[in-house]
């Protein structure tokens, strides 16, 4: 479990959280929803560090993670998979490169070990024989599959997904929905996914969470997002014709 | 002056938390290849017509008959020693070697690259940044030295095909009165500007913000910055060193 306990962050004096709390279940794929500019990757970045919090504080299972000591902060690092919007892959490593180096640089496991585990996650990930190539040679999709593969390969607690399905078709989307979600229930890891995607939030939203400038207005679960009260989540969720047609 | 302070504390992050030695050195060799290796090209193309070009202009403006033709070839030497291979090539570095450097490290930074880094626990201003300033600062003095050779022997050519003075002359010119301190002058500027060049382009790139146009801008910028620095380099070491 995650608990980000109330986080506040400006840029320049301006304001892009103000003063969220929220905790991520284990073993559930939990969502942060919102418009585009609202701050979620801003609270997602606050949440792994990649951005200190002018105020409050991050817990991953009761260990103070914010302000916690170097070797603590280190413990809970080799603990967290992260999955970039873009996938970030590294353009100067291949496929396997790309996902193995998380154990280069986190563990001391000796290379036969590494690839064997290299080529377990991308045969999880539904890849084979794309080892030696280059992440300019492979579609969107399958970088993302990669990007998964890279985060799962230490066996994380904790999964973090920047919006995984952008600039995916809906059907690619819907796939790499699902095997997050499948993952996070295999392994039993704290997943904390980053949409802006209906989809997303019907099929994989165990737990929702909606920011609205910066604020978290709703929480709950995709069973009870339709039956909401508070107007601006209803003109997120409602925004298509298809959801308003179910309405 | 702030733009100046930042650049030092990044300069500050270089030398913290730190992976361990043999990974720089792996990381110090591929960047060698990269800025040594991959310039090597365009060094000798520049370095052999500025040899040239020199001879046949210091020629064109030393007519008179109280002139041996051999200061023709000295005045070639200690101008390519001296200012032509340390400091034109570290222009021409700085627009292959800079551009590349802040080009890299851009699109690592808006593609989330570094972001993916620094998610690891790696501290991604040294482990990207560091090995690059190392990487330039050995394989730059190198081609400083290559460049030199190939100028004067670019003049000799010349004045072989031309006939502007003759091949010994030429030798007794390129040997006479040699002044062995210029070379270690010209060393110690290839150490700074190498310096100069890759961390101003590192800086550059690495707090590149926004999308391609930034990263193009980013380019440019490390382009500019290093070629003021070197020049206001170039002046200051001078008068510290030959004054
Ligand atoms: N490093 C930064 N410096 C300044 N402003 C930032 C920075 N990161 C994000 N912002 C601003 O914070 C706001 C929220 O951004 P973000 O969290 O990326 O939105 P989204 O919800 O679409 O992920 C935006 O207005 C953005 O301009
Ligand atoms: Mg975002």
């Amino acid at each position: 479990m995650i608990e980000a306990v109330n986080i506040e962050k400006s840029f320049d004096g301006k304001e892009v959280l103000k003063g969220i709390s929220a905790t991520f279940e284990k073993g559930k794929t939990n969502l942060i929803i919102g418009s585009s500019g609202t701050g979620k990757s801003v609270l997602l970045k606050n949440i792994v560090g990649l951005v200190h919090p002018d105020e409050g504080y991050v817990l991953y299972d009761g260990r103070d993670f914010t302000n916690g000591d170097k070797q603590l902060q280190t413990q809970i690092r080799r603990e967290i998979g992260m999955l970039f919007q873009g996938s970030a892959l590294f353009d100067s490593k291949n496929v396997e490169e790309n996902v193995m180096f998380p154990m280069d640089v986190l563990t001391d496991t000796p290379f036969e070990e590494k690839l064997e585990r290299v080529n377990f996650c991308l045969e999880r990930v539904g890849l084979e024989n794309v080892n030696s190539k280059m992440p300019s040679e492979i579609s969107g999709g399958m970088k993302k599959r990669v990007g998964i593969a890279r985060a799962i390969v230490n066996n994380p607690n904790y999964l973090f997904c920047d919006e995984p399905n952008s600039g995916l078709d809906p059907q690619t989307s819907i796939t790499i929905d699902e095997l997050i979600a499948e993952i996070t229930h295999e392994y039993n890891i704290t997943t904390v996914v980053v949409t802006h995607d209906m989809n997303s939030v019907i099929e994989i939203g165990q737990k929702v969470i909606f920011l609205y400038q910066g604020n978290k207005l709703w929480e709950g679960s995709n069973e009870n997002i339709t039956q909401s009260e508070v107007k601006e989540l209803n003109d997120f969720v409602f925004a298509n014709r298809m959801m308003k047609l179910i309405k | 002056m702030q733009k100046l302070g930042k650049f030092i504390l990044f300069m500050g992050t270089l030398f913290t938390r730190r992976e361990n030695f043999g990974t720089y050195v792996k990381l110090t060799i591929d960047e060698c290849i990269k800025v040594g290796y991959n310039s090597l090209f365009i060094v000798t193309i520049v370095s052999v017509f500025m040899g040239a070009v020199v001879t046949v202009q210091t020629a064109y403006n030393l007519v008179s008959p109280f002139i041996p033709d051999y200061v023709i070839s000295l005045v070639v030497r200690d101008m390519t020693v001296l200012e032509l291979s340390p400091t034109i090539i570290a222009i021409v570095y700085a627009g292959k070697v800079g551009s590349n450097i802040a080009g890299e490290l851009g699109t690592m930074r808006i593609t989330e690259q570094i972001d993916a880094l620094e998610v690891m626990g790696i501290n991604a201003s040294s482990y990207l940044v560091l090995p690059k300033i190392i990487a330039s600062m050995i394989m730059y003095p190198m081609l400083v030295v290559l460049s030199a050779f190939l100028c004067m022997y670019g003049g000799y050519l010349t004045s072989l095909a031309t006939g502007i003075i003759s091949g010994y002359d030429y030798i007794y010119g390129i040997r006479y009165e040699f002044i062995e301190f210029n070379v270690s002058f010209a060393l110690i500027k290839a150490f700074v500007f190498s310096f100069l060049v890759a961390s101003i382009s590192a800086y550059k790139g690495f707090f590149t913000s926004g999308g391609a146009l930034e990263v193009g801008q980013a380019s440019t910028a490390a382009v500019t910055n290093s070629c003021i620095a070197i020049l206001l380099a170039d002046y200051l070491l001078a008068q510290l060193l030959l004054a």
